[in-house]
C-alpha cells in the first residue's frame, strides 16, 4: 500500500508539484490582519499624544474605523461568496438607525455608556440582519450582474425608508408615524425626524470602539471563512455545480454569507451613529456603497488586510488633499486608476513581481508563473 | 446489467427502467435500461456524442427526465434535487474537471465531509471547543483519504494549480468523501498517460473492495473498460446498442461499426449502390428536363 502510494507520488503527484501553488495560510493572513489594526491603533494613539496629527483627523479616527469593518464584512459578499453587492450601506443605514434609536431608548435608564454602546450594536446587527434576509431570500437565486443591480435598488429603498419614518418619545413614551411629524412632541425628544434624520444623539463612539469593532469584525470574518460553512461558501463560488454534486445547499450558503455581512455592516453602521449627533439618511447613498466596493476591490477581492489598508488609506487620503481644494476628487481619482494598473494589469504586474522576486529571497517563485499561465487558461 | 454472483439476492442498487429525454425535438436518450449491483463495476461506452453523460446528468438530477424512472437503493428518485440525490448516497466527477481550485487539496475533501461535520454557524464563527474537536477530526479524516490516493504530500496545495492527474484523483476523492453507495466516474482516466491509468485501475478496483460500493463509469480507454468492469453497455446516438461482459463486447460486430465505422467490404457495397441511386436519379432528372423542354444549364442556377 505505502509503497504503491509512493510510486503514485514518482508518477504524477509531485512532478508537477513545482508549478503548483500553496493555499490560504489562514493563521498568516489573520496575525497580519491583526497586526495592522492593533500597530496602526497604537501608532496613531502615540501620534496624537504627541500633537503630530490635525484636530480633522482626529475626528476621522472613528469613521476610518466603520469603513474598514464595513470593508471587511462586504469582502464576505464578494471575496467569499463571490457575488456582487451594490447596497451595503443600506444594511448600514439600518444598523446606524436601529442604534441611535436604541442608545436613545437605553438612554432613558441607564447611564453607563458601554453598555449603551454594545446592546446598540447588537440590536443594529440584529436589524440589519433581518433586513439582510428579507431582501436577500428573493434575490439570492440571482446571479453576477443582476443581483448586483437589484442590491443596488434594496439599498435605495431602505434609504428612501429612512427619508419618511419619524421616531420620537410623547411623555416618556416611544412613538411611531409614517410621513408626518408626531404630533404634540417637543423638540428635544424627536430621535429620528425623516430626512432631517437622527438628531441629539449623545455621540458615545470613540477610537477604541472603533478598534474593538473592527476587531471583532475581522474575528468573525477570518474565523468564518475556515470553518465548514464558510468552505461551502468559497467552495460554491468556485464551482456552484460541484458544490451540488457534493451535497450543498447553494441558496441556504449565499444567504448565510449576506446575512452574516449585512449583520456586521449593520454593527458598524451602528458606531457610525453613535458618533454624530445630527445623521441624516443621504449619508447612506448608492454613493457610500460604492465607496465601501472600491476599498474591497482596491484591497484585492477577498484579501481581508488588503481591504484595511485599502479603506484607512483611502479615507485618510481626501483628508489630505484638502489643501489642493478643487484637485481634490481628480487626485483621488488618478490615484485609484494607477494603483488598479499596477495590481490588476497582467504585464504590469508580471514585470513588478519579477522586481520584488529580485528583493525578497526566493520564496514564491513559482506562484506567479502558475498564476499568468492559469489567466491564460482562463483567456482560452 | 448482469448482476455478479456476490450481489444476487440484494436490491440493486441501481435501476433505470426506460429512461430518456429530450431537448426541444431532438431525442438524445431513448429507453435507457440498467441494473447495477451492489458492488458492482459498471461501464458506460460509445462514441462522441452517444449521450453518455446526459445520462449521468439524468442520474445525478441535473436534468430531469423526460420518461422512465430511476429507483435508487430501491427508491424511486422522482422529485429529488441534485442535493437530495447526493445525501441519498450518489456521488460524481465530472467529465471537464470541476473542483474548488482556490481552495487547498485538503479543504476540498473538507467540503464534501460537509454533512457528518457537526457544529453550528455560531461555532463555526467564534471557533468554540466543538469547532476545534470536529476541524481536528475531519482533518484527520481527509488525510484518510489522501493517504489512500498517494496524495498526502499535495494537502496544502491549491487544487486548481495541481497536475492535472492529481486533480482527477482528487475529483474521484471528494466524490467518495461524501460516503456515496454508488460512485459515478466521468471519463476519470483522460488526459492520463497508460501507467496512470493503470494505476487508476488498481485505485478503483480497491475503493470498490474497501468501501464496498457499486461504481458506474464512462470512459473511453478500452483497457480500463475492458479491464475492471464487469457489465459494460454501449451507447449510440443515445440507445443502447450492446450490453453484456466485456469480451461480448469487444467481438459485437454493431459495438465495431459503431467506433470504427462500418467494414470495408460493406462500404464497398453501399457505396456502390448510392453510385447506382445516383445515376438513376440524374438520368430520370435528365429525361424529365427533356421533357419540358428545359434546357439542363438552368437547372444548376
Amino acid at each position: 500500500m505505502a509503497e504503491r502510494a509512493e510510486r503514485i507520488l514518482k508518477n504524477i503527484g509531485l512532478r508537477g508539484l513545482k508549478n503548483a501553488v500553496k493555499g490560504n495560510d489562514y493563521r498568516r493572513e489573520a496575525s497580519i490582519s491583526y497586526g495592522i489594526l492593533v500597530g496602526g491603533y497604537i501608532l496613531l494613539q502615540l501620534l496624537t499624544a504627541a500633537g503630530l496629527i490635525s484636530h480633522n483627523l482626529q475626528g476621522q479616527f472613528v469613521p476610518i474605523c466603520v469603513y474598514i469593518s464595513l470593508a471587511v464584512s462586504l469582502n464576505l459578499v464578494v471575496g467569499i461568496s463571490g457575488e456582487l453587492s451594490l447596497g451595503h450601506a443600506g444594511f448600514m443605514a439600518v444598523g446606524a438607525f436601529g442604534g441611535v434609536l436604541m442608545s436613545r431608548i437605553l438612554g432613558q435608564s441607564m447611564s453607563f455608556e458601554p453598555a449603551i454602546v454594545i446592546i446598540s450594536m447588537i440590536f443594529g446587527a440584529i436589524v440589519a440582519s433581518i433586513a439582510g434576509f428579507i431582501i436577500g431570500i428573493p434575490i439570492l437565486g440571482l446571479r453576477g450582474d443582476y443581483l448586483a443591480i437589484v442590491t443596488l435598488a434594496f439599498g435605495e429603498i431602505i434609504r428612501n425608508l429612512m427619508n419618511v419614518m419619524y421616531f420620537g418619545f410623547v411623555d416618556g413614551k416611544l412613538k411611531f408615524a409614517f410621513n408626518h411629524t408626531i404630533e404634540g412632541i417637543e423638540d428635544t425628544d424627536r430621535i429620528i425626524t425623516g430626512a432631517i434624520g437622527a438628531t441629539g444623539t449623545k455621540t458615545m463612539s470613540n477610537f477604541t470602539w472603533g478598534l474593538l469593532l473592527c476587531l471583532f469584525t475581522v474575528f468573525i470574518v477570518l474565523n468564518l471563512k475556515n470553518s465548514k460553512q464558510g468552505r461551502a461558501i468559497m467552495s460554491i463560488r468556485d464551482n456552484r455545480i460541484a458544490g451540488e454534486s457534493i451535497g450543498l445547499d447553494v441558496r441556504k450558503y449565499k444567504l448565510m454569507a449576506f446575512v452574516v455581512s449585512a449583520a456586521l455592516a449593520g454593527m458598524a453602521g451602528c458606531l457610525f451613529g453613535l458618533n454624530y449627533s445630527t445623521l441624516v439618511p443621504v449619508k447612506f447613498n448608492f454613493n457610500t456603497s460604492v465607496l465601501v466596493l472600491v476599498f474591497v476591490v482596491l484591497g484585492g477581492v477577498g484579501n481581508i488586510w488588503g481591504g484595511i489598508i485599502a479603506a484607512a488609506l483611502l479615507t485618510v487620503l481626501p483628508e489630505t488633499f484638502r489643501q489642493f481644494a478643487d484637485y481634490r476628487m481628480l487626485t483621488y481619482a488618478i490615484v485609484l486608476i494607477l494603483v488598479m494598473i499596477a495590481t490588476y494589469n497582467p504585464s504590469i504586474k508580471s514585470r513588478l513581481n519579477a522586481f520584488l522576486g529580485k528583493i525578497r529571497p526566493k520564496k514564491n517563485k513559482g506562484s506567479s508563473k502558475a498564476k499568468r499561465k492559469k489567466s491564460g487558461k482562463e483567456a482560452e | 446489467m448482469f448482476i455478479p454472483e456476490k450481489d444476487k439476492g440484494k436490491t440493486p442498487i441501481l435501476e433505470v427502467k426506460n429512461l430518456g429525454i429530450d431537448f426541444g425535438g431532438l431525442t438524445a436518450v431513448d429507453n435507457f435500461n440498467l441494473t447495477l449491483g451492489r458492488t458492482e463495476i459498471g461501464g458506460l461506452i460509445g462514441p462522441n456524442g452517444a449521450g453518455k453523460t446526459t445520462i449521468f446528468n439524468m442520474l445525478t438530477k441535473v436534468y430531469e427526465p423526460t420518461r422512465g424512472e430511476i429507483f435508487f437503493d430501491g427508491k424511486s428518485t422522482k422529485g429529488m434535487s441534485t442535493v437530495d440525490i447526493n445525501k441519498a448516497g450518489m456521488a460524481r466527477t465530472f467529465q471537464n474537471i470541476r473542483l474548488f481550485d482556490k481552495l487547498t487539496v485538503e479543504e476540498n475533501i473538507k467540503v464534501a465531509l460537509h454533512h457528518t461535520t457537526n457544529y453550528s454557524l455560531i461555532d463555526g464563527m467564534l471557533h468554540t471547543p466543538k469547532y476545534r474537536h470536529e476541524e481536528f477530526r475531519i482533518r484527520k479524516e481527509a488525510m484518510k483519504y489522501l493517504k489512500i490516493f498517494g496524495m498526502t504530500k499535495t494537502a496544502e496545495y491549491r487544487a486548481g494549480s495541481l497536475p492535472y492527474g492529481a486533480q482527477r484523483r482528487l475529483e474521484i476523492m471528494r466524490a467518495l468523501a461524501t460516503k456515496p453507495k454508488l460512485l459515478l466516474l466521468d471519463e476519470p482516466a483522460a488526459g492520463m498517460n497508460p501507467s496512470e491509468t493503470s494505476e487508476l485501475m488498481d485505485t478503483i478496483r480497491e475503493i470498490r473492495d474497501r468501501f464496498q460500493i457499486a461504481v458506474f463509469l464512462i470512459e473511453h480507454d478500452m483497457s480500463l473498460v475492458m479491464g475492471i468492469c464487469e457489465g459494460i453497455v454501449v451507447l449510440n446516438y443515445g440507445r443502447v446498442i450492446a450490453k453484456g461482459w466485456p469480451e461480448d463486447i469487444q467481438s459485437n460486430p454493431k459495438v465495431i461499426e459503431a467506433y470504427l465505422g462500418k467494414s470495408r467490404g460493406k462500404m464497398e457495397e453501399e457505396e456502390e449502390k448510392e453510385k447506382a441511386d445516383i445515376e438513376k436519379a440524374l438520368r430520370k432528372g435528365r429525361l424529365e428536363s427533356a421533357a419540358s423542354g428545359k434546357p439542363d444549364r438552368k437547372e444548376g442556377e
